[in-house]
């Protein structure tokens, strides 16, 4: 029986013990009172029947592969068995495909087809026995579930017990997701780091992936110094923050302190469409009309523009940041508190006076904050550098020039076909690290002063 | 120097340096607006650049050709006459037509070069138009037939046809029968329905949306089906029966930061963890929406919790006045009231994973692929990809198709965030 149609059956055998549990509670009602309605003692009785069944399940796909792995290569051939682990695993693989029915590398040995055979069947074995196990369990915790109800029997505490805790295991996704993040990075990283030092990894000066397909090839030994791309995502995230920081800062002023109300209720929203503009469109205005428009001043200048200069990628993200810098700029605006702004214009000062040397002051923690979170977003982004930076590591100071990124790199490490283990895949995995950790410090540090300045003022 | 003496000479102080003080004041002024205009300038820059790219990928150019179809091309030994219809090669049909057209074009490059006129599609569009009306054999019709993109470009004027010969995509003796065929009026612009309902194709004539469209949707599906209630019920724990502590600081911690960690970070989630260790297929729109999924659920989290948050007291209080346990307040009472804040919540954070693109690269759904898929395992891009991919391509025609999916793309956005605004409007209480 395959699982799926497990789960149905199951899932109908729990509807089932719902019906059940309710209509033993609705006899008690007329003997008297009950502790908990109806429905919560068919709550009881399908709970009973479908958690116990599905552990077993889950459990059972976790390590079903593991085993039959096990019994299926012990029963290879002695030669076979003899054989490295990595290529045991490929034997084992070749098993797998021929079963399923996938395409199989060359014309399968008789020894591989036996063992296949002896796959088909433990996996038809233990699919059965996995059938009738959890099919008994559920049944039997039915009527467990079934003969506990009294009418002064606790159910609606125990089904809500259970739900807390559904909603306790569900609160703790975005930690795991964190923890996946971080483990499944590192490892990969700590890989790629047997093969690469991170010295050289950190303070390495050239950069070029591309390893030697054959022992024979000459000139493309690998090189991993990723300390052009660190320039280069900076460089680009600076003329990012260069465009982001006095646009966004200056139209928030304008709109929480001149702007009147009418303006200010149709320029932010249309401001903020900005910010719902998916990135690859920003990508591709970069590309096809930012870049080339630079490309033709500077020719007109005379001067030698590359067409995928660093200044094109970082003009149109930091357009795309504008908005971001704008509302947290707004908001910390909005915090300072009215009475500072009278104080100032007490004294005689004018609008602009009172907002340069009080409220911004003021605002100040807030707004770095802001622009700490705006630069941790213009180092992760991706979809613009990869459509309009370059791909050459230059180590270079001229935003004319093609520079390239972490985040260009990761992406072009693996895009295409590339066996898992190679040091060029995996170096993606240490840029991600790298990305990953230096984001995450940044964001640390930007809530931190954020939440720190709220609570200066509230 | 007596105090009004002393007055007077501040006031004058303060006299002189008032004109230029305002005029500072107007300076500041002025450079904020002037900062909100260079803002609200580039999106109007924006969208007028790409709807007057776009909009031409909406029409196509057809040239009407007079296709015979004589009897003898249906007629194959050993196959039902079904099955001869729907083997016939109707290349050459299209072909003769267009050589009976030009009957003086006789050498095999001209000839060639006559060929690439029409579109390849163009045996497909009369293959369906037979097999619709097996009566049509023996006889001769007018088949509006999609010319050959670069035949596009010209008739849309994208292309020069005064530029010299080498940097020109066409011949002299194209451009020659395309006159000749314009001023027979066989040259018009017709809806382009094909950009709708077909999937990917190296030829920009071709190429569609639909493939990406159903690869996104299923994605959306799969992130839509797990973050709505994870995310409602990690907002309901940590809202309403998570105990202050070390711990639950800590959950929010990480909520606040996964919401910041760069989407290409996800993208190696998915790769080492849902290809690699669970041996999920690459390409399937499946590891796409788990990605999403892991993405937007802390905007889910966020939004649902603010919503729940928004919802007052008395009604708790209220509820557990009659009787009610802490669930059942929850459920019966403070969800349904706060069930509208949290949809907003989630289709504002679905708009962000449809519109995302980055961790999609990682996982593999860049692939070129034709075929719609059929469910959420199949192999599929979806439609940021499908832009991405465009955009790279070399040919001049697939410039207005990126700009015309973009805009497709944006229409979907702008629907959802509509949608989430009235939503807002519709259920927003004052309390």
């Amino acid at each position: 029986m395959a699982p799926s149609t497990l789960l149905v059956v199951l899932a109908g055998l729990t509807a089932l013990a719902y019906v059940l549990g309710r209509r033993r509670a609705l006899g008690f009602v007329s003997a008297g009172k009950t502790h908990s309605l109806s429905g919560y003692h068919g709550g009881y009785v399908a709970l009973w029947c479908a958690l116990p069944a599905l552990l077993l399940v889950v459990g059972w796909q976790i390590f079903e592969p593991v085993l039959i792995r096990g019994y299926v290569l012990e029963g290879l051939p002695a030669e076979l068995q003899a054989l490295p682990e990595a290529q045991r695993g490929l034997i084992f693989n070749d098993i797998r495909n021929l079963v399923e029915g996938n395409i199989v590398a060359g014309t399968p040995t008789p020894a591989i087809v036996t063992a296949a055979e002896r796959y088909e069947a433990v996996l038809r074995l233990s699919r059965w026995i996995l059938a009738v196990a959890a099919f008994a369990i559920a049944v039997a915790a039915l009527a467990f579930a079934l003969r506990r109800l009294r009418p002064d029997f606790r159910a609606r505490n125990f089904v809500e017990k259970i739900l807390e805790r559904g909603l306790m295991a569900a609160s703790t996704v975005a930690i795991l997701t964190t923890v996946g993040i971080f483990l499944s990075v590192l490892f990969e990283a700590l890989r790629f780091f047997q093969q690469v030092s991170v010295f050289e990894f950190l303070f390495g000066l050239s950069w070029s992936p591309q390893t030697a397909i054959r022992v024979d090839q000459v000139g493309s030994s690998g090189a991993f110094g990723a300390v052009p791309l660190f320039t280069g995502t900076l460089m680009i995230a600076g003329l990012a923050m260069l465009v982001a920081v006095p646009v966004g800062l200056m139209s928030a002023i304008y709109l929480s302190e001149y702007a009147d109300k009418r303006v200010r209720a149709y320029a932010k929203p249309m401001l903020e469409v900005l910010a719902g503009i998916p990135t690859v469109v920003y990508g591709y205005f970069a590309a096809l009309t930012v870049s080339p428009f630079i490309r033709r001043i500077g020719d007109a200048l005379g001067m030698d523009v590359s067409s995928e200069s660093a200044l094109g990628a970082g003009l149109v993200m930091g357009i795309m940041i504008i908005p971001f810098v704008s509302s947290l700029s707004d908001d910390v605006i909005n915090a300072v508190p009215q009475g500072l702004r009278d104080g100032s214009y007490g004294l005689g000062a004018t609008k602009s006076e009172t907002i340069r040397r009080v409220v911004l002051p003021a605002a100040l923690p807030g707004i770095v904050g802001g622009i700490l979170l705006a630069v941790s977003r213009a180092i992760g982004e991706t979809m613009i550098v990869v459509m309009a930076a370059g791909l050459a590591a230059n180590l270079t100071a001229n935003p004319f020039e093609a520079v390239t990124t972490v985040t260009v790199q990761m992406v072009t490490l693996l895009i295409g076909d590339q066996e898992f283990d190679s040091a060029k895949t995996l170096a993606a995995f240490a840029l991600g690290l790298t990305l990953f950790l230096s984001t995450l410090a940044l964001n640390v540090i930007a809530l931190k002063v954020v939440r720190r300045y709220r609570e200066q003022y509230e | 120097m007596s105090k009004p003496a002393r007055a007077s000479r501040l006031k004058e102080r303060v006299a002189a340096g008032l004109k230029r003080r305002y005029r500072r004041e107007r300076g500041f002024e002025l450079a904020g607006l002037g900062a909100l205009l260079v803002g609200l300038l580039f999106l109007a820059f924006f969208f007028f650049t790409l709807i007057g790219d776009g909009y031409k990928a909406f029409r196509q150019t057809v040239i009407l050709l007079d296709i015979e179809l004589p009897v003898a091309e249906f007629e194959v030994e050993g196959l039902s006459p079904q099955e001869a219809l729907e083997q016939a090669d109707y290349l050459v049909m299209v072909r003769d037509a267009l050589r009976a057209r030009f009957p003086e074009v006789t050498e095999r490059g001209s000839l060639r070069e006559l060929f690439a006129l029409v579109s390849i599609s163009s045996s497909f569009a009369l293959r369906d138009r037979v097999l619709a009306d097996p009566s049509l054999v023996g006889g001769s019709i007018g088949l509006p037939v999609f010319a050959d993109d670069d035949v596009d470009m010209l008739i849309k004027g994208n292309l020069d046809r005064d530029a010299p010969v080498t940097g020109r995509r066409l011949t002299d003796q194209q451009l020659g029968w395309i006159e000749v065929l314009e001023a027979e009026g066989r040259v018009e612009l017709a809806f382009n329905k094909g950009f709708f309902t077909q999937g990917d194709s190296r030829d920009p004539e071709m190429a569609g949306i639909w493939g990406a469209s159903v690869g996104s949707f299923y994605m959306l599906l799969v992130t839509l089906v797990l973050s709505f209630p994870l995310g409602v019920a990690a907002a309901i724990y940590l809202e309403e029966f998570a105990p202050r502590n070390r711990w639950t600081d800590f959950i929010e911690v990480n909520i606040n930061n996964l919401a910041a960690v760069p989407s290409v970070i996800f993208g190696l989630l998915g790769l080492a963890l849902f290809i690699n260790w669970f041996g999920l297929p690459r390409s399937a729109p499946l590891v796409g929406g788990l990605v999403l999924t892991l993405m937007t659920l802390p905007v889910v989290i966020i939004s649902a919790r603010a919503a729940l948050t928004s919802v007052p007291p008395s009604i708790r209080e209220a509820a557990m006045g009659v009787g009610a346990s802490k669930m059942q307040i929850i459920t019966h009472h403070v969800l349904p009231l706060a069930m509208p804040g949290m949809l907003t919540g989630t289709i504002i954070g679905m708009a962000r994973a449809l519109g995302e693109s980055a961790p999609l690269l990682m996982i593999g759904m860049v692939a070129f692929i034709v075929d719609t898929p059929a469910s959420p395992l199949d192999p599929a891009t979806a439609l940021p990809v499908q832009i991405y991919l465009w955009a790279d391509s070399p040919e001049r025609a697939f410039v207005e198709r990126t700009s015309a999916a973009i805009l497709m793309l944006l229409l979907f956005l702008l629907l959802m965030n509509a949608s989430a605004i009235l939503l807002r409007r519709h259920f927003e209480r004052r309390w």
